[in-house]
């Protein structure tokens, strides 16, 4: 299993913001489309992730956070991954470095974000189904069918 | 009126498009939830139930047919009702299922394979390995594909379970197959079969091959083929090995094990060959003068990493040849659109979220349109893997049900469902029809030490069926 299957059955794109936008800007989308971060672009490459922890880090030192901008407080050095990027593997590294929201760039272009709640849910799934076969097969096994 | 929907006297209709385990699973979740009274017509293009697990799953691996017998007691489920033989498009169509149904649900897998993308591939002798497979299965409309199978040297493209599953049926002796329930007139073709050398090609590494120890032992165990191996192809690179090792991933160790044993095993002499090969890439299908393939072109891979750490394929300048005179690709598997439904062009399945179809323009869910397994969220997994797949969707319906979402149809009775489908497409097959035919297809087998045979076109099922 790849990134592309959680994205197929996740009808949204990722959720997006300029830099230049302001925190009550990125807030609104958040609370919107009930989100935990934002991708920012510069067309459609993403330069930037915002998440609600760079905003809630910055608003219990600073007073006025409200009047900065995304720029100001979104992470650069953003991590992303490829449609094509298997499960296991980003499992693991979202894990290892406490990643919560991988932006998926295909060719440079931003094509959708996954959560680690996505990841968790995908890797779930995978694995009881994986049971649920072997569990029909042990019990041909007791029926007694040859192969 | 739609608050009532969903108790006795106004039961929830739904239709199903597509009989195979995904579609089950549906109608399990659907049919099984107490407080909600579901009438369920599933339909099929195809005359008989079970999709892919009568007609993909290969004929040696029975036990993992052994599914459908939980498929046959949701269908015996008060309120579920089979019409095999209807296809959506053709006999019926979206406003027909909206004139007769509350929800519709979409599982119509991934019909169609990806191509390679490169010269030649369409050189008579290449073909895609689910045409193989659906010909080896009885699929009625495969059936008179043909194969070359005078060739001596094969080629399959792919290391996942349909690569696995071709080379096998290639390697394994007509004895063997005789006892399986394979089509009859592909155990004929496969008796006067001439294959003597069959490469298994994968683009990665050993560690990232999509085939499962199970699978790779058993390719090891065939009476009558030799397995092969390159002892350099077999051994880790530094990425996959810092990988493994990372991850702690004892069934790749494992896999990787195996195949280092088989690259140091000898030949014993049987007589086919089957050789797995690991970070070739074909570029290029060689056709001779009658347009026929006769050798592949191929290019040496090596592994990167991309910033998630997840290793991927590149070409390098290396490049070999290889005589084959018959190619199976089997490189990946796309949804096919249905007409009127919204298309997610990008990974080949319908436009959803969590299995709500979705308009296209506003990317708010579709009234009454559900999708689930395959088609929704693409080729991946075991069969059991469309089961909490099918729940989330089922989730779905409901939750859209408890608030008032849902169509609002002309003739939500079950009698006008089957008058419709009985004036579009007569000769349909009901799931007692199947019961019979199965029960005659397992008699038939039975006489001959096999688990059934199979009625393998149309009009052989329904003259079957006294038609």
């Amino acid at each position: 299993m790849n990134i592309a299957n959680i994205l197929a059955r996740k009808g949204s794109m990722a959720v997006t913001v300029r830099p230049e936008q302001s925190i009550r800007e990125a807030l609104a989308l958040l609370e919107r489309h009930n989100i935990g971060a934002l991708v920012a672009v510069q067309g459609e490459s993403p330069v930037g992730i915002l998440s609600e922890r760079d905003i809630v880090r910055e608003a219990a030192r600073n007073e006025r956070f409200f009047a900065l901008t995304v720029a100001d407080l979104m992470t650069r050095d953003v991590i992303t991954g490829q449609p094509h990027d298997d499960l296991l593997t980003v499992a693991h590294t979202m894990t290892e470095r406490r990643i919560r929201h991988l932006p998926v760039v295909d060719k440079e272009r931003l094509v959708g974000m996954v959560s680690i709640g996505d990841v968790v849910k995908a890797q779930r799934d995978h694995y009881q189904g994986e049971v649920d076969t072997l569990q029909t097969q042990l019990l041909a096994g007791e029926s007694g069918l040859a192969h | 009126m739609t608050t009532t929907t969903g108790t006795p006297a106004r039961p929830l209709r739904v239709a199903i498009i597509g009989a195979g385990p995904t579609g089950f699973y549906v109608a399990d979740h659907l049919l099984r939830n107490p407080g909600v009274a579901v009438e369920v017509d599933m339909l099929d293009r195809l005359p008989t139930p079970y999709g892919l697990v009568r007609l993909g799953v290969a004929p040696d691996h029975q036990k993992i047919k052994f599914v459908t017998n939980a498929f046959d007691k949701v269908a015996a489920s008060p309120g579920f009702r089979f019409f095999g033989g209807v296809d959506f498009g053709k006999h019926v169509t979206l406003a027909d299922l909206r004139a007769h149904y509350h929800q519709i649900v979409y599982c119509t897998g991934a019909q169609t394979d990806r191509r390679m993308g490169i010269p030649g591939e369409d050189l008579a002798g290449s073909h895609p390995a689910t045409e193989f497979v659906a010909w080896y299965n009885g699929h009625p409309d495969y059936r008179d594909c043909m194969f070359d199978l005078s060739q001596e040297s094969v080629a399959v493209v792919g290391v996942g379970n349909v690569a696995v599953d071709v080379v096998r049926i290639l390697c394994r002796t007509p004895e063997e197959l005789a006892t399986t329930d394979i089509a009859d007139y592909a155990l004929d073709a496969l008796r006067k079969s001439r294959v003597k050398e069959v490469y298994l090609l994968g683009r990665r590494g050993p560690a990232q091959a999509a085939f499962t120890n199970p699978e790779i032992r058993e390719l090891g165990e065939l009476p009558d083929a030799d397995i092969a191996a390159d002892p350099a192809e077999v051994e880790l690179d530094p990425l996959s090995r810092a990988a493994v090792e990372r991850s702690q991933d004892r069934a790749t160790a494992k896999k990787v094990e195996i195949l280092r044993a088989y690259a140091r095993r000898p030949a014993s002499g049987k007589s086919k060959r089957l050789v797995l090969r690991f970070l070739v890439s074909p570029v290029e299908l060689i056709g001779d003068d009658a347009g026929r393939v006769a050798a592949m072109r191929l290019v040496r891979n090596e592994l990167y990493a991309t910033s998630t750490g997840a290793l991927q394929p590149r070409a390098t300048g290396r490049f070999e040849e290889i005589p084959v005179g018959l190619v199976f690709r089997s490189v990946g598997y796309r949804g096919v659109p249905l007409s009127g439904v919204p298309f997610n062009e990008s990974w080949g399945v319908i436009l959803n979220d969590k299995g709500r179809v979705l308009d296209p323009g506003t990317k708010e869910p579709l009234v009454g349109e559900y999708t689930a397994g395959w088609i929704k969220r693409g080729p991946t997994g075991v069969i059991g893997t469309n089961k909490p797949d099918a729940a989330e969707t089922v989730e779905c319906m409901f939750e859209d049900l408890a608030r008032g979402a849902v169509l609002e149809p002309a003739h939500p009775e079950a009698a006008a469902a089957e008058t419709l489908v009985r004036q579009r497409q007569p000769s349909f097959v009901s799931y007692n029809d199947w019961l019979k035919l199965d029960a005659l297809e397992v008699a038939h087998g039975r006489a001959e030490g096999r688990p059934r045979v199979k009625l393998t076109s149309v009009e052989e099922i329904l003259a079957a069926l006294g038609r």
